[in-house]
């Protein structure tokens, strides 16, 4: 496992926590959605960052009154073909206003993290041996054209290309 | 016609260079054929039976003669000498080498084509009307629509792993060439009570092993929120498709089983909250795109001797005038239609030497324009009645002049077990041989109006659900059996056909075929009543009679 993010390797400060297991205090932890739903009065009184791991398929509903209480929330990729992720990453961004760290977890493609990144993920928790190679020798690919616009941040350095508005150019 | 600008262009350039880059690991081991799997899908590249098959996207069916001549040049560098024009409006290359495919799309790139989006769980290319821009009973060019969509759906971030594969159709004409309704969003293009136009919006059909008739899920949506509301059925269908059953992932299923209230409910919640930044469509960009597709200046011409003696003279003339050249919305302008579906030959096939005669025609009576159709023909769109003769000639002599547009020998039918890997059955020797059978000569044009459409496989990649006459080829205990429906229709009146009842072996099916097609002969009140109508008028119960050979009463 390896942590990518804005076009590197970075060391990990989360730390993810697996069912059952007690979180440390102090915070920076990822737990499972069902473990925050059943346990989140015992943080009541904590202001210790807490993320969250999302499966597809888990509706934003669930969880979205409690979407401030997070700074990361963990979206999971159990196949690369299954992209529904990108959708509610969309929905996060655009919809719900989240501005925490996005994090793409799971069967990632090299070829998605541009497309996860123009989508609101910022971030890239990669078990893929052949992805995490590739990041290391060659980089993710970076285009710079593209047909639609970009959701979050990552399309601040674009601009539109020409009179169409849903083209958009890496400046 | 849409031109590339700079953005188009690099756009394009971009990715040939990524994928050049993808197959020269793949070449080396350096990726192995599962890793290279994803990169070769986004660009049209299957593997199938025997060789790599790359899908070249024809967007909406559109060619220039430039275009058509580099797909010659494609055939005969780089394939066996032909191609093979497919029901989705595109061309399939069946032999290419893994090594030359880098090339082959830098040639497509070097005239603004691609293969992007013809394969994978993506948007894939937007078809249209095949007449468009030229149809008498057109409100509105349907291509500047198919256009804009292409552009937002091309490597869409959201939208690039779907459920499942996901077309679009658009049509803007009163008669539904584009069988809309056999797509997962269907376009049609219409005037509201205010005069405006804008589009209903069919959502949910298809075919393969689940056939479904599109429900309408909206009657008026204004042009401008187009891409707003595309997305907002995408965004849905990426979120609430089934993932957990590839033949149950389509958006048919999920409108199905949910219900069309449910997708209506979701889908406008969708389209209104959803941010229209970038995506509403400005009148001055509408209108920038339009002027692309601009009708060519043709002024009306009044009288066309050339043409009439001709016709009085020449009955083989007149008899293709009559099926292949439709009615063109300026006077003494036809639409032609030329078939690829010579007399036992392969539906779709054209060799290279045929593009460039097509595509030296459209430079010379046609305004450079070139169409394919879904039903597997090329269309030349703007040919003044006077040059029809001279144009007949030179289809004739490259044996192209097939007058069998709309009839019986114009066959759908998929590649089958000859090519394709998930094949059960053949399709093409079975069209050929009711090609062979019934001709394009006086029997054909008797029977008049009439589609046959052959699928290999449940699939239904030949459309045999909205044939007329549809058989499906199957593998029963090792035997191909060819199963017949009756009473399918892809256009606006569209309906799915019914199973007639036991499926017949290859060496019966034609002969079946000939018991359908002559007790219609014999039912038809006159005529003028087509096999559909006759069909509609009459239910299954006579032809199935005719078909298994009994009489009324009878157990079956």
């Amino acid at each position: 496992m390896a942590l990518w993010k804005n076009g590197s390797f970075t060391t990990d400060s989360w730390r993810a926590i697996a069912e059952g297991e007690d979180p440390p205090p102090a915070g920076h932890v990822i737990l499972p959605l069902e473990w925050w739903l059943q346990e989140r009065d015992a943080f009541a009184n904590s202001n210790a960052p807490i993320g969250v791991r999302i499966e597809p398929g888990a509706p934003i509903e669930s969880y979205l009154d409690d979407l401030p209480r997070f700074s990361l929330v963990a979206l999971a990729f159990p196949k690369f073909g299954d992209g529904r992720a990108f959708s509610t990453a969309a929905l996060l961004r655009e919809r719900y206003g989240f501005t925490g760290e996005i994090r793409a977890v799971g069967d990632i493609l090299i070829d998605q993290i541009q497309m996860m990144e123009r989508c609101g993920f910022d971030s890239f928790d990669i078990s893929d041996a052949t992805t995490e190679r590739l990041l290391r020798t060659r980089g993710a690919p970076a285009y710079s054209k593209f047909y639609q616009p970009t959701i979050g941040t990552a399309g601040d350095s674009e601009a539109s290309s020409g009179s169409r508005p849903w083209a958009r150019k890496k400046a | 016609m849409y031109r590339y600008d700079e953005f188009d262009a690099g756009f394009v350039n971009d990715r040939v260079a990524a994928f050049a880059d993808q197959v020269a690991r793949r070449l080396s081991g350096d990726m192995t054929e599962d890793q290279f799997k994803p990169h070769r899908l986004m660009n049209g590249l299957y593997l199938q039976l025997h060789a790599y098959m790359l899908r070249v996207a024809v967007p909406y069916g559109t060619l220039s003669a430039r275009q058509m001549r580099k797909l010659a040049f494609i055939a005969r560098r780089y394939d066996k000498g032909y191609g093979h024009f497919t029901t989705r409006q595109n061309i399939q290359y069946n032999w290419p080498a893994l090594a030359d495919t880098p090339a082959i799309l830098e040639e497509l790139a070097s005239v603004e084509m691609h293969a992007i989006q013809t394969s994978g769980n993506c948007i894939r290319n937007v078809t249209a009307d095949h007449f468009a821009g030229a149809a008498a009973d057109e409100l509105d060019d349907p291509r500047p629509y198919a256009e804009i969509l292409r552009q937002w759906s091309s490597i869409h971030p959201e939208f690039s792993f779907l459920p499942r594969k996901f077309k679009i159709a658009v049509n803007g004409a009163t008669r539904d060439r584009a069988a809309i309704q056999t797509h997962d969003i269907g376009y049609q293009i219409v005037r509201n009570g205010e005069g405006e136009i804008g589009f209903a919006v069919y959502v949910g059909g298809g075919q393969g092993r689940t056939p479904m008739i599109a429900k309408k899920i909206r009657d008026f949506l204004k042009i401008e929120d187009l891409l707003a509301y595309t997305q907002a059925i995408v965004r849905i269908y990426n979120l609430e498709g089934r993932r957990d059953n590839k033949y149950k992932a389509r958006i048919k299923i999920l409108v199905h089983e949910k219900g069309l209230d449910w997708m209506r409910q979701a889908v406008e919640a969708e389209f209104v909250s959803a941010s229209r930044d970038y995506i509403a469509l400005p009148d001055s960009e509408i209108a920038r795109i339009k002027a692309y597709f601009a009708p060519p200046d043709l002024s009306a011409r009044a009288s066309s001797q050339k043409f009439a003696a001709r016709r009085m003279s020449d009955p083989r003339f007149a008899g293709f005038v009559t099926t292949n050249v439709a009615t063109h919305k300026v006077d003494g302008y036809g639409i032609v239609t030329i078939s690829l579906k010579p007399i036992g030959g392969i539906p779709g096939d054209a060799t290279a030497e045929q593009m460039e005669i097509v595509a030296a025609l459209a430079e010379r009576y046609s305004h450079d324009e070139i169409r394919v159709s879904h039903e597997q023909n090329l269309v030349l769109p703007h040919v003044a009645l006077d040059d029809l003769p001279v144009v007949y000639d030179e289809l004739l002599a490259s044996g192209l002049a097939t007058a069998n547009a709309g009839l019986i020998s114009d066959i759908i039918a998929c590649p089958g077990m000859d090519y394709c890997s998930l094949a059960t059955a053949r399709s093409i020797p079975v069209a050929q041989r009711i090609s062979e059978r019934f001709g394009d000569g006086p029997r054909a044009r008797d029977i008049g109006a009439l589609k046959i459409k052959i699928s290999g496989c449940i699939n239904a990649c030949g459309h045999h659900h909205v044939g007329h006459i549809g058989i499906l080829g199957l593998e029963r205990k090792g035997v191909e059996t060819y199963q017949i429906t009756l009473g399918g229709t892809g256009d606006e009146t569209c309906s799915m056909g019914t199973l007639t009842g036991p499926g017949f072996s290859s060496e019966e099916v034609v002969d079946a075929i000939e018991r359908i097609v002559d007790a219609y002969m014999e039912l038809r009140s006159e005529p003028g009543e087509d096999f559909l109508m006759a069909f509609r008028r009459l239910g299954m119960q006579p032809f199935k009679e005719a078909l298994y050979e009994t009489s009324k009463g009878a157990d079956i």
